[in-house]
C-alpha cells in the first residue's frame, strides 16, 4: 500500500537533505579549519544543520511508520534516494570554496525558511521557525567572509572569484521546481521558489558588490539532485556518512 | 511566555527539576533557562515538555536523561517530549539565570538590536564579565558552543563568552 503521505515525506527529504549533506561537508572540517575561530564556526553551523535535519527526519519517520527512524532515513538510503542539490555536495577544495558554497546556500536557505514559517503544515512551520534564527547567523557569517576574502588581498580575491565562478552554475537548481514542490506549494505547505529566487539574486548582487566580486555569467549546470541524480562526489560522502550504520546496523552511542 | 509553573507540583518533582542544569553551563538550571515548557503529573508519572535552545544542541539529550534520573531517584517515572513550537528565545532566560551566567563568566544576551550592533557592526557594548568594561571586541561569532560568541576585553584582556541573543 502506498503511503498517503508520500509527497509530504518526499518534500521533507528535499528540505532536509541539503542540510544533511552540507552539514556533513562542514563536519569534515572539524579540526581542519584554517583558524580556530573558523573551525569552531563551521562545525557549529554543521551542528545547527544536523539539528534541523533531525527535526525533518523525525517527522518523516513518523509519517513513514514501521521501522523508520531519523537514523534510517539519514543513513540507510541509497544514493539515488537522496534529494539534495549539487551545490551542497561540492568538496571543501579550499576555504574560499567552503565560504562560497556556504554563502550560496545560506542566501537561499533564509528566504526559504521565511516562507516555510507560514506553512499550513504545523510541524514544518515549527521547524522553520526554529531554524530561521540559526540561519540568520549563518548568512551573517558567510556574507562577512565573502566580503573579507573578496575584498581582501589580491590572492584571496582571486581565490574567492575562482570559487564562485565554479559554484555559481549550481545555484539554478534550487529554483527548478519538481512535481513534489509544485504540489506542496499548491497545498499551502511548500515554498514559492520563484519569489525566493528574486530575493536570492538580489542578496547575491548586494553581497558580491560589497565583496568586490563579479557575478559569473556562466550558464546553469544541468543537474537533477532533487530527483536523485548526483555527481560522483556523493559516493564518497555516503561511504563516510553511512559507514557506522552499515558496518554495525542499528548501533547507537 | 514564561516557563512551566512548578508551584502546584509535589515538592520532590520541583526539587528534581530545579537541580538539573545545562551540562555545558552548570550554573544555569533548566528552569532558569526557560526550556521546560510544561509539566503535568499523572499519579507518579511526570510528563515534561522540553524545548531545544538550538536545534542541534547536544545538551538536550543529556538534559532529558538527567531529568528522568532525578525524578526516578524520587520515585517518579518521567516522559520527556521535545517540542519545537513556540521556538525558544533567550528572552525566556530568567533574571536569576542571567545573573548566574554573568557570575559564571558568560555575558548575558543583549536585546536583538544591540546584539546585531555588537556582532555585525563590531560596536563595543558587550560588557566584560571580569572587569565590567564595555571596551571589548568580538573574536569569533561562534564560541565554544553554538549559542555563544567569543569576546575579549581590551581593558583586562580577559577572553569571555557572550550568550548570543536568539529571537
Amino acid at each position: 500500500m502506498e503511503n498517503k503521505h508520500k509527497s509530504l515525506i518526499d518534500y521533507l527529504l528535499i528540505l532536509g537533505d541539503n542540510s544533511l549533506i552540507l552539514g556533513h561537508r562542514l563536519s569534515e572540517l572539524c579540526g581542519h579549519g584554517p583558524s580556530l575561530e573558523t573551525d569552531i564556526a563551521l562545525t557549529n553551523i554543521s551542528l545547527d544543520l544536523f539539528g534541523q535535519v533531525r527535526s525533518y527526519f523525525q517527522y518523516a519517520a513518523e509519517l513513514t511508520g514501521g521501522e523508520a527512524t531519523e537514523d534510517t532515513i539519514a543513513m540507510k538510503r541509497v544514493d539515488r534516494e537522496y534529494r539534495h542539490t549539487w551545490l551542497v555536495e561540492q568538496s571543501n577544495k579550499d576555504f574560499a570554496y567552503v565560504i562560497g558554497r556556504q554563502f550560496l546556500f545560506d542566501a537561499f536557505h533564509l528566504p526559504l525558511l521565511e516562507q516555510l514559517v507560514n506553512s499550513k503544515d504545523e510541524m514544518i512551520a515549527a521547524i522553520a521557525a526554529k531554524s530561521i534564527k540559526e540561519s540568520r547567523y549563518h548568512l551573517r557569517f558567510s556574507s562577512s567572509w565573502m566580503e573579507r576574502l573578496g575584498d581582501g588581498t589580491q590572492e584571496s580575491h582571486q581565490r574567492m572569484q575562482n570559487a564562485v565562478n565554479d559554484l555559481y552554475p549550481f545555484t539554478y537548481e534550487f529554483f527548478e521546481e519538481t512535481a513534489t514542490e509544485k504540489m506542496m506549494l499548491e497545498a499551502g505547505i511548500g515554498a514559492d521558489l520563484k519569489s525566493i529566487e528574486t530575493i536570492y539574486r538580489q542578496t547575491i548582487k548586494d553581497v558580491f558588490a560589497k565583496a568586490n566580486l563579479e557575478i559569473p555569467d556562466t550558464p546553469a549546470r544541468k543537474t537533477d539532485g532533487k530527483k536523485g541524480i548526483h555527481s560522483e562526489q556523493l559516493g564518497f560522502i555516503l561511504a563516510e556518512l553511512q559507514y557506522m550504520q552499515r558496518a554495525y546496523p542499528n548501533m547507537s552511542w | 511566555m514564561v516557563a512551566a509553573d512548578l508551584q502546584n507540583l509535589p515538592v520532590p518533582v520541583q526539587e528534581a527539576l530545579l537541580e538539573i542544569t545545562d551540562p555545558e553551563i552548570p550554573v544555569l538550571s533548566i528552569m532558569d533557562m526557560g526550556v521546560v515548557r510544561e509539566v503535568t503529573l499523572d499519579e507518579k508519572h511526570v510528563h515534561i515538555k522540553l524545548t531545544p535552545t538550538y536545534s542541534g544542541c547536544p545538551a538536550m539529550d543529556t538534559m532529558a536523561v538527567d531529568i528522568k534520573r532525578a525524578l526516578e531517584k524520587r520515585g517518579y517515572d518521567a516522559t520527556v517530549k521535545l517540542v519545537l513550537a513556540p521556538a525558544w528565545t533567550t528572552d525566556w532566560i530568567t533574571p536569576a539565570g542571567r545573573a548566574a551566567l554573568e557570575a559564571y563568566g558568560i555575558a548575558a544576551p543583549l536585546d536583538a538590536q544591540s546584539d546585531k550592533y555588537a556582532l555585525i557592526d563590531g560596536e563595543r557594548i558587550v560588557k566584560c564579565t571580569n572587569c565590567g568594561s564595555a571596551n571589548t571586541k568580538m573574536v569569533s561569532q561562534f564560541g565554544s558552543t553554538a549559542c555563544k560568541a567569543l569576546f575579549q576585553c581590551e581593558e583586562c584582556l580577559e577572553p569571555f563568552d557572550y550568550f548570543k541573543c536568539l529571537k
